[in-house]
Formats: C-alpha cells, structure tokens, sequence
C-alpha cells in the first residue's frame, strides 16, 4: 500500500515537472517556428541555438517590477492569474501518459488518475477555465480587459457545446468515460481519428478556440485591445497568464492524441513487447515497451503542438461575428450530425465502413441541397 | 474511489502550492517603486475616463443563456453514450436494444436542434455589424471593384 | 498521530473540510456586502458541493455540478452583474442593498424547511446502491424506467429556451 502510494506520488510529481518543463519549451519551438516560418533566425543568444531562452525569460519575468494599478481590485487582481494556473494544471491528472510499469511483480498504470469519468473531469476543468480570465480582466478596471475577458468567456461557453458533443460521439464507440479505456480500445492502429475524421476535426478546431489561441485569439487581439485581458498585468502575474497558456496547448495536444490518435498505441506494438519481453526477461521488457509507448505518446503530442503553432503563423484572425457563427452555425450543427451518423454506424456490423458510407450520404444531401436552391435563387 | 480522488486533491493542493511558490518568489526578487503615473490605468497613454465597469452588448448574454440549456441536454446525454455502445445488451436483445435507444435519443437530439434552429431563426445568434456608411471622397478605384471583393469575402 | 493518518486516508477529515468550504462559500454569499464578490462566494460553495457528492460515490454529479452550474449558471450570473452597472447607481451598483427584510427571511426560512422536511421524509435506498459503474446505472434507467421524464425534460429545456431568449431579447 505503502509501497504504491510512493510510486503514485513520484508519478505526480513528474506529470508535474513535464506539464511545466514541456510550456516552458513551447515558449522556446514557438519562436523557433515562428522563425523558420517568418525565414528568419530566432532565439540563437542564450544557450546553444538559444536552448536556454526559456529560462531567461522566466528570469527577466521574476525580476520585473510588479504594480497593482490603483483603481483596480487588489485581491482579485492577484487570485486571477493563479486561478488561470491552477485550472491549466488540473487536467494533467488524468493524462494517460503511457502503459503499466511491472515492479517488483505489480502493474503500476503510469498515470496521474484513472476516475471513470476521467474524460468528464477534464471537460469540467476547461469550463472552469473561463474563470481565471474572467476574474482577472474585470478586475484591472481596464476597458480593454475588460472586453478581453468577456470575449474570452463568450467564445469559450460557446466552443465548448461542439467540444462536448464531439466528444459524445467518442463515448459512443467506447463505451467509457475513463480516458485509460479510451485508449486501451484503440490499440494497435485502431485509432477513433479513422472512424470519425469529421470528429477530429471539429475538436481540433475547438481545441484551438478554448486555448485562445489564433485564430481565435480575440481576446487578446493585439490591435484591438492592446493586450486584451492581460493589459494591466506585469512580471510573473503576467508570467503566470502566458504559462497557463502554454500548459493548456500541451495538455490539449495530450488529450486529442488520446481520444483520436490512440495515445501510447503504434503499429507493431505487440510484436514489440513479445519481442523486448522474450529477449531481455518479463520485467525489464514490459517496462522498456511501455517507455518506447511513451516516448511516441510525446512525439504525437509535440506533432500537435507544432500544428498549432503552424496554425497561428498561417491563419489570419476571425473577426468577432465570424467567430460566433462559426461556433453556432457550423460546429454545433455538424458535431450533431457526426454523433448522429456515428451512432447509427455503430449499429451496424462495420462501423468503419458505415461511418464513411454516413458522411458521404450527408455530405451528398447536404451540397446537393445547396446546389439545388442556388439553382432556385439564380432562376428567381 | 475516494483514494484516487484523493490524488485529485494532492493535485489541488500542489497546484495551489506552486502557484504561491512563485508569486512568493517573485515577491521577494522584484523592485517595488509604485508611483501614480505608474500605477494609472493604460488607456493608450490618455488620461483615465471613467469607470471600466461599463455595461456591455446584451448579445453576450443571450449567448450565456442558450449555452446552459445546451449544456444541460449535453450532460444528460453522457449517461446515454456510455451504455449506447453496449455489447452484451445488443446481442441480448438482438439490436432491439440499440435501436430502442437510438430512437429515444434521436428524439431528445432532435429537441436540442429545434431549439438550435429556434435561436438560429429568430436572430439570437446573429452578431451586429457595424453599418457602412457612404462618403463624398471621390476614389480613382471603381466601386465595383470594393463590392466585388466584399461578396465573395462575405 | 497516527489516528490522525488513518482518518485522512478514510476521507472523513477531508469530508468534513468540504463541508466547511460549501458553508463558509455559502455564509459569505450571505453576509457579502459585493454582489460580485458574493458570486464568488457561490462559486466557491458549488465546488464545496461537487466534492461532497464525489464522497457520495457521485462522480457524475459531481461533473455535471461543476460543469453546469459553475461552468454555465455562475458565468451567466457574473455576466448579468457585470452587464447591470449604469450610470446612476456608479461606482455602489455591486453593492447589495437588503429589500423587505422580513418577506426574503421568510422566503428563505419556509424554502429551507421545505427542504429539511423533504430529505428527512425521503427513504434512501441505501442497500441497493451501486457505487461502481455508476454512471451506466444512470444511462440504463435513464433509458427504461425514466424515458418519459428525459423526453419531459428535452421539451421543458425548449420551452425554457424559447421563453428565455424572448425575455431577454425584449429588454434589448
């Protein structure tokens, strides 16, 4: 009992570390990036190739000056960006970050957690999400944060219901709410990203909406709202904000890979295991093949992480009316008609087929209909 | 169960633990030289007008309203998906189960899409555009040009 | 010491500071002269409340607590606060002005009674629950015994919408 409270809290404190060390480099790949895309050097001072920007940064950020403006509401001025923190660190308790570690004759999940509503705990915190910006933007008394926060909460409420039906249509298949499940039935190349593209995609999309990032970084629309909610905030408030940012991108990539590209799951995995456990004894090799299914679990994720950051320097922001109707007009609708096609292709005896056979049916009605009342307009 | 939420809880408390850590830190490393130019509100470098605390568009609102109801067919709707899928009542039953539920919540999804289709009819859902005005300066571009672009980035 | 352990792993200490947390939420709502502030207090209370139902073997509740009414009745209500300042009440509009004392502490009495009665009235099937897998638990009876009441309650949410946007649309 001792013995697996022990391992459990190493665990936490290494999903800890990793959520944190993998932000403070996303600072870094983002300007890299940003670089490589712009044709232009980057970060290259400090450090090797600049390896060790982050933590000048987060040095320059701990010894700036911090003030709280006058008319602004001291407490919660300062409980908002440590909300913003706590709720981007949360939902890292439920990652499935790799398989079991067979020690001393007992199989240890490397997980934080494993609640069976895992998936819905981690839909519950990014609710809670809006808080942090909420509280934060409201009390700068600033007229920019102040629309910063409330277009922030706005569109998070509003992504959020596509988010969620997405995410029924992955229950759906799986039959569980516990994200280990989730990913233990997409072993192999089994993976949800196959039978529900139309899925994916639109929690992709609402992904990059709840994190606020471009293009739907409204809320901090440089040049509309000078810095948006965090206009007012300054040294590691500030610091604090950015971060939370960051970890909430990571911990999105990391729940995606799980809930459509299978996690710690690759092709050939079980060839792997049999291999590693019949050359190098039961315990050694379970534990290296779960290592390997962890490092390619990161690898997925990083593949995320660079999309979104490929995103942010491709796609112009949406302006506030495109934004919502997108959220109201086309992802509530399609995420309904995806759960619906889903469902009845789970019925059948080949979903992958039938879910194919749906989302061609759909998207038959759906254009041939437009054609036909275009067809009408330009008559008329 | 209460053990593994108990980790939930060491997470709460850690998270809640860092966070002090590094505003404490941050605290005791930074200069603090307040003086009122500093610690004015930012209005692009005007003077403060007013309160901040103005009342904002209603259509925000509304958003929030629609959401919750949305929201509560949403989490009714988890219990459904989680035995949807099931198996053993499928073969049980053989499919009568399965189609018997599907119904039942094609049913309730379609509810949540009348009142989709409500909000949508009636403009709730429509955000307000500023309105175009015309001037006198005359441009050496055609205006067909400018309505040309606009339709087809409408 | 040790009795102090084993208490804190059976999840009574920590039972009992989720009560407080609900309670302290809940009198700060009550005694808070900020509306805004008050509100806060109510989110503080609702998480109070999510983690006692979690040690009621709740988990799903528990979500749906957080989910809906912190993550959507809590930001409506901050938003009608915020949306609710004018120019004549200034900087006082967050502060709660206490109308017919007496009328709202009977309200509050009389509803709290109702409560109490109903909860006392109740007979808790406790021997037949099913901690475990409780949320297929759900899903099953919502399906069988309770269709009618989940089909009652998709056209009550419809009827709220519609009435709720109308009256929201009609102040604008």
């Amino acid at each position: 009992m001792e013995f697996i409270l022990l391992i459990k809290g190493l665990i936490i404190l290494t999903i800890f570390a990793l959520s944190l060390g993998i932000a403070a480099y996303e600072t870094y790949f983002e300007r890299v990036i940003a670089a490589y895309i712009q044709d232009r050097v980057g970060p290259d001072r400090a450090g090797p190739f600049g390896i060790l920007q982050p933590l000048a940064d987060a040095g320059k950020l701990f010894f700036k000056e911090d003030f709280i403006p006058t008319l602004a509401d001291k407490g919660l001025f300062i409980i908002g960006p440590g909300i913003a923190m706590l709720t981007a660190l949360m939902s890292s308790a439920v990652i499935p970050f790799g398989d079991t570690l067979l020690i001393k004759g007992q199989y240890i999940p490397v997980q934080g957690m494993d609640v069976n509503i895992g998936i819905l705990w981690v839909f519950g915190i990014v609710s809670l999400g809006v808080y942090g910006i909420l509280i934060g933007g409201w009390a700068s008394n600033n007229k920019y944060s102040l629309y910063g926060a409330i277009r922030a909460a706005s569109q998070n409420i509003s992504y959020e219901l596509a988010m969620g039906i997405t995410l029924l249509s992955v229950i759906v298949v799986t039959g569980s709410l516990s994200i280990r499940t989730i990913v233990g039935l997409q072993h192999g190349i089994d993976w949800n990203i196959f039978y529900q593209p139309v899925g994916f995609l639109i929690f992709v999309t609402c992904s990059l909406a709840e994190c606020n990032r471009t293009p739907f970084d409204l809320p901090e629309s440089e040049n509309e709202l000078v810095a948006g909610y965090h206009t007012e905030y300054g040294s590691m408030k500030l610091g604090l904000y950015l971060f939370s940012e960051y970890v909430n991108m990571f911990i999105s990539s990391a729940i995606i890979a799980s809930l459509f590209l299978g996690a710690y799951n690759y092709p050939g995995m079980d060839f792997v295991h049999s291999f590693l456990t019949g050359k190098l004894g039961e315990s050694f090799g379970h534990n290296l093949a779960t290592v390997l299914g962890i490092l390619v679990y990161i690898l997925k994720i990083f593949f995320f992480i660079f999309v979104f950051m490929w995103v942010r320097w491709t796609l112009p922001r949406f302006k506030y009316d495109q934004l919502m109707n997108m959220a109201w007009k086309w992802m509530m609708p399609l995420s309904i008609v995806n759960l619906i096609i889903v469902a009845a292709a789970e019925l059948s005896p080949y979903p992958l087929l039938f879910n194919y056979i749906g989302l061609a049916i759909f998207a038959f009605l759906y254009f041939g209909s437009r054609t036909v009342y275009n067809n009408k307009k330009s008559k008329l | 169960m209460v053990s593994q939420f108990g980790f939930v809880l060491l997470f709460m408390i850690a998270g809640i633990f860092l966070v002090l850590l590094v505003l404490g830190i941050a605290r005791i490393l930074r200069p603090s030289r307040p003086n009122p130019e500093k610690n004015a509100i930012y209005e692009s470098g005007e003077e403060t007008e007013g309160t901040a605390h103005v009342s904002f568009n209603l259509r925000f609102y509304i958003v929030a309203l629609i959401f919750i109801l949305f929201d509560v067919e949403l989490v009714l709707l988890f219990p459904w998906a989680s035995v949807f899928g099931d198996k053993a009542l499928f073969d049980d039953t053989k499919g009568v189960w399965a189609i018997y539920a599907g119904i039942e919540m094609f049913i309730f999804v379609f509810v949540l899409a009348l009142g989709l289709v409500y909000a949508w009819k009636k403009g709730h859902l429509d955000w307000i555009k500023p309105s175009q005005e015309e001037t006198n300066f005359k441009s050496p571009v055609p205006k067909e040009l400018y309505k040309d672009i606009n339709e087809k980035y409408a | 010491m040790e009795i102090v352990i084993r208490e804190l792993l059976n999840g009574n200490v920590i039972f009992w500071i989720f009560c407080l947390i609900t309670i302290g939420g809940a009198a700060y709502v009550l005694f808070s002269k900020n509306v805004l502030y008050a509100s806060y207090g109510l989110l503080v209370s609702f998480l109070g409340v999510a983690g006692i139902f979690v040690f009621a073997g709740g988990e799903f509740v528990s979500a749906a607590q957080i989910m809906i009414y912190i993550g959507g009745i809590l930001v409506l209500l901050i938003f009608g606060i915020m949306l609710s300042s004018n120019k004549k009440a200034g900087k006082n509009y967050l502060k709660i002005e206490n109308v017919d004392m007496p009328l709202s502490l009977g309200y509050a009495v009389g509803l709290s009674l109702i409560i109490i009665l109903l909860i006392v009235k109740t007979k808790f099937d406790t021997a037949n629950l099913k901690p475990l897998q409780h949320i297929k638990n759900l899903g099953y009876d919502l399906m069988t015994d309770s269709v009618l009441v989940l089909e009652i309650v998709g056209v009550l949410l419809l009827m709220a919408l519609i009435g709720a946007t109308f009256i929201a649309k009609n102040d604008e």
